[in-house]
């Protein structure tokens, strides 16, 4: 165990050190990084002063190499836009991610799961048909559009819910969240609805996939055989034996709702990093655009090291080492 | 039904449409893929008004509500956007550059996957290790994020949108092809088939490929709605396509803030368009998957 | 008193009865009558062999033995009595706890009815709560014996193993010690050795045997191997698309078979041709079950065939416990 453990790590630091090269020169090498900071039309001096102080001259693998010297020290530069170290300023805006991303997944799974479970069960009642077809159409509906008919419903014409921003936080662990007042929650509430659609509609498909394979089974035959209750060959046979694909999606999931978060924080102001990486993109502030890849490419790498334990730890027979 | 006696049923592909038929639903979103798309890549021959001509666009027109008559005795059925344009005509010339998006980039992800993932599989050893690595690091990372930077590295245009949407999605072909070529490859018949004369080129193209098509044709589906939206969403975000080749997420990205005001129709009419397109292909890739898993067949 | 009527009198009254047994599935294609007409009795602590091949309806007879028929499949007709209890039209739930308790099943490959993920103990424990209520100790003393009287060794660890972790044979005794748990009836026991080595199946056997007798458990034994019902067996009953064609003692068939399916079966099976002779095989292919054509369903493929065989025919005893489906028997030995 302990050397699965050894050689994922180690495959783990290859990858991101594959990925910090090819965002490096995919962002750095293209286009003029100077043009971003300074105005067009000031003297060729200060233009070559400013261009030796960020290193732009030097050749493109010394910026490497000092980009990454600079990584490992835990600085990722400064923002050309806001003049701040780029940590600082992705930390600050994590948690509100983090926020929006956590409901909006564990939203989608707790009621997906049921309902999928439910339409598979009974695949040909009116509720499990009207699931499915609320799936289909939480998977078809670009999220912006989601989002905007939110708005417009709930916002715009009932005036229930605000439009967009986030609520007032409050610090807990130093850090500051805002779904623990009311008014954070309902800041809260549309957008991480709109965020969880899709991955409510696929975690439902998912379920119902799994229980209808689960259904048609031997080991469900097997267990009515033994006289077990519906409850008991469901909830202790079937549940298991579905949860393993079910939990290594909710951690893919997460990543992939992360990086999702983009569109729905343009649309509601949600003040976290999606927001931040669009803003960057339009307007071309390099070291953000690096700091935000590298952070999500790690994060991602992180998940996916973390869902192969729990894939171990729940599905016994990779644990003799069959993998 | 429509539909029901266009393929022999003794062929197996006839008994797959026949099969197909069954579902009303599918069969319907089939009819709805194929028309919305023959309409939209028909569009220049017969739209009211071409949206990328400025100079027929009349500023006064902006902003009305459908069935305005304008200027000139035209009648706008679905309104005019911002710049005044026609929207029936600026949804169908939208339409059409989604569906050549979408069909072009899974077109172009499902033969450079498809040939990495067979490859790999065919060729064994480390170079199937390392592009199997490869592609398994590229899936973890989310589309979107890697459809924006690319074309945000890219600049705007239609092949700079295709290419980012190549690079987003190829992988899950890639995998596709790998897994269903492994398994192929392990069964007992291609064991039989090398023992034959043929060469290994034909065994690979005649016995290998065609049965690693099931899994391959569901994930293109997929793929091709994914495409499709997820082009709207960068055009939506400002990426993407420029200004003078509206697609139906610039669109609704152009009347996002007139929707607080009451015009609404500028966002929600091509908001439409797009979903019935995604939700029809969705509905068909469906079927079709159903009806090719194996394990469903009692 | 004649020997006839002594050996009537010997025989101890049947555990398990069924009466013209049919059970149909509705499909898309049309009706497919699996189970056509199927009468079995079996007595404690026998052994009754259902032979048949695929196709044959052996399998969903076990099933509908047990009330585990889904849609669209339903048991049309019938009447099937355990220990003088009607179990057909009983409702679901006190279908349910008579099934584990008073009457129980296995199935062919171990590894698919054992739920992987779930350690061999807890699916004992949940076995053994689904009809009683027992505290956790108790519930692990009697796991241990079942799989203790199974013939496994090392029960305890046996416990606390996944599926997987076991060998095939191991694994089929947990599954027969789950199906003993709560001492039942009758054990109906679906090719359960089809799956194994040779050299396993042999010990399955034998330790059936021994259960049956030990326990007077009755075992209905679905298999289409003969071999193995030569040498388990008490009473043999054999089944062609959906109907009993012959049953009786197990020596006497399969000594002296009476129905040309079961000659059939019996010549075709390679260790009775001579060696380098020619392997017999009985013509043509087992019907499909929808649409079969009126009359005797072996009809097509019986070199004894006439026009007498276009009806049905009857299902015919000699009061001893033989009895033909035919109209034209081979000759009694």
């Amino acid at each position: 165990m302990l050397g699965f453990l050894i050689q994922r790590v180690l495959q783990a630091a290859v990858v991101m050190l594959a990925i910090s090269a090819l965002v490096f020169v995919g962002v750095f090498a293209i286009g003029n990084p100077i043009d971003v900071l300074i105005s067009p039309d000031v003297t060729q001096q200060i233009r070559l002063d400013t261009i030796a102080r960020y290193g732009f001259d030097q050749p493109l693998w010394k910026q490497y190499l000092t980009f990454l010297d600079r990584l490992v020290r835990g600085d990722f530069g400064r923002s050309f836009v806001f003049n701040m170290p780029v940590l600082d300023l992705i930390l600050s805006r994590l948690p509100a991610t983090l926020e929006l991303t956590l409901a909006a997944v564990l939203g989608a799974t707790l009621f997906g799961v049921p309902l999928g479970m439910y339409a598979g069960y009974r695949p040909d009642s009116i509720v499990s048909k009207a699931i499915m077809g609320l799936s289909i159409l939480g998977f078809s509906v670009p999220t912006f559009w989601i989002g905007l008919i939110f708005i417009l419903v709930f916002a715009v014409h009932l005036g229930w819910l605000p439009a967009g921003g986030r609520g007032p936080t409050a610090g807990i662990l130093g850090v500051e969240w805002s779904f623990l007042s009311l008014e954070g929650l309902s800041h809260l509430l549309l957008p991480a609805l709109t965020l969880s659609l899709f991955r409510l509609a696929l975690m439902i498909r998912l379920a119902r996939a799994g229980m209808r394979e689960a259904i048609l089974s031997d080991y469900v035959k097997f267990a009515r055989a033994q006289g077990l209750s519906e409850g008991k060959v469901i909830g202790g046979h079937v549940l298991k034996n579905i949860s393993i694909p079910i939990v290594t999606v909710f951690g893919l999931e997460f990543g992939a709702t992360l990086a999702f978060a983009v569109v729905t924080e343009t649309i509601f102001s949600w003040p976290g990093l999606g927001k931040l990486i669009i803003d960057s993109i339009q307007s071309l502030d390099r070291p953000v655009m690096v700091a935000y890849l590298m952070l999500v490419a790690f994060l991602f790498i992180m998940i996916n090291f973390l869902v192969d334990i729990a894939y171990a730890a729940l599905d016994p027979r990779l644990r003799t080492g069959r993998a | 039904m429509i539909g029901l006696k266009i393929l022999d049923r003794g062929t197996p592909l006839g008994r797959f449409w026949a099969e197909f038929c069954e579902n009303r639903i599918a069969l319907v979103s089939f009819w709805i893929v194929l028309i919305v798309s023959a309409l939209a890549v028909l569009a220049p021959l017969y739209a009211p008004q071409d949206p990328y001509d400025i100079g027929k666009l009349v500023l006064t027109d902006a902003r009305r509500p459908p069935g305005h008559v304008g200027a000139g005795g035209y009648v706008y059925w679905l309104g005019t956007d911002a710049q005044g344009r026609d929207l029936l005509s600026a949804i169908l010339y939208g339409l059409r550059i989604s569906v050549q998006i979408g069909i072009a980039a899974g077109a172009i992800a499902f033969v450079v996957g498809g040939t990495m993932g067979a490859t790999a599989a065919f060729l064994g050893g480390r170079v199937e290790v390392l592009i199997m690595r490869f592609v398994d690091m590229q899936l973890s990372f989310p589309a979107i994020l890697l459809a924006l930077v690319i074309s945000a590295v890219l600049g705007q245009g239609k092949w700079q949108i295709i290419a980012a949407l190549v690079a987003a999605q190829y992988a899950y072909f890639a995998r596709t092809a790998h897994g269903a070529a492994s398994a192929e490859r392990a069964k007992e018949y291609i064991e039989a088939a090398l023992s034959t004369p043929l060469s290994a080129r034909a065994v690979v193209f005649r016995h290998l490929l065609p049965n690693c098509m099931p899994p391959l044709i569901v994930v293109a589906t997929v793929q091709v709605a994914n495409s499709i939206a997820l082009e709207a969403t960068l055009s939506f975000l400002g990426l993407g396509l420029p200004v003078t080749e509206p697609s139906l997420g610039m669109l609704i990205a152009n009347g996002f803030q007139y929707m607080l005001s009451g015009r609404y129709w500028i966002s929600i009419y091509p908001g439409i368009a797009l979903i019935v397109l995604i939700l029809a292909i969705n509905l068909v890739g469906d079927q079709i998957r159903d009806q090719l898993n194996p394990r469903l067949k009692r | 008193m004649t020997a006839q009527a002594m050996t009537a009198q010997a025989m101890p009254a049947p555990v398990l009865e069924v009466r013209g047994l049919r059970t149909h599935f509705f499909t898309r294609d049309g009706v497919v009558k699996a189970v056509d007409g199927v009468d079995l009795s079996v007595a404690r602590g026998r052994v009754l062999g259902l032979v048949g091949e695929s196709g044959s309806g052996k399998t969903v007879t076990g099933l509908s033995l047990i009330g585990l028929i889904d849609a669209p499949g339903r048991i049309v007709e019938g009447s099937v009595r355990l220990a003088g209890q009607e179990l057909i039209g009983l409702a679901p739930d006190e279908l349910r706890r008579v099934r584990g308790r008073r009457i129980a099943m296995i199935f062919q490959d171990p590894m698919m009815t054992l739920n992987p993920v779930l350690k061999v103990g807890t699916q004992l424990s949940m076995a053994l709560r689904a009809h009683e209520r027992i505290a956790a100790a108790e519930v692990r003393r009697r796991s241990v014996a079942a799989l203790g009287r199974v013939g496994l060794p090392s029960p305890e660890q046996c416990l606390d193993a996944y599926p997987h972790q076991l060998s095939g044979g191991m694994r089929q005794r947990v599954a027969i010690a789950i199906a003993m748990l709560h001492r039942p009836d009758v054990i109906i026991a679906d090719e359960p050795t089809t799956a194994l080595d040779v050299s396993i199946q042999g010990q399955i056997l034998h330790e059936m045997q021994s259960l049956a007798a030990e326990t007077g458990v009755a075992l209905v034994w679905i298999t289409h191997d003969l071999a193995v019902v030569s040498s388990l067996a008490h009473e043999i009953a054999v089944m062609y698309a959906g109907r009993v064609v012959e049953h009786g003692a197990a020596d006497e068939v399969l000594s002296a078979p009476r129905h040309p399916y079961t000659r059939g079966l019996l010549e075709s099976v390679p260790g009775e041709a001579a060696p380098g002779g020619k392997l017999l095989q009985i013509p043509g292919s087992i019907p499909a079950l929808v649409d079969l054509p009126p009359g005797c369903a072996f009809r097509a493929r019986c070199p004894r065939a006439d026009a007498l065989c276009e009806a049905m025919p009857e299902i015919v005893g000699d009061g001893l416990g033989r009895a033909i489906r035919c109209h034209h028997p081979l000759e009694a030995a």
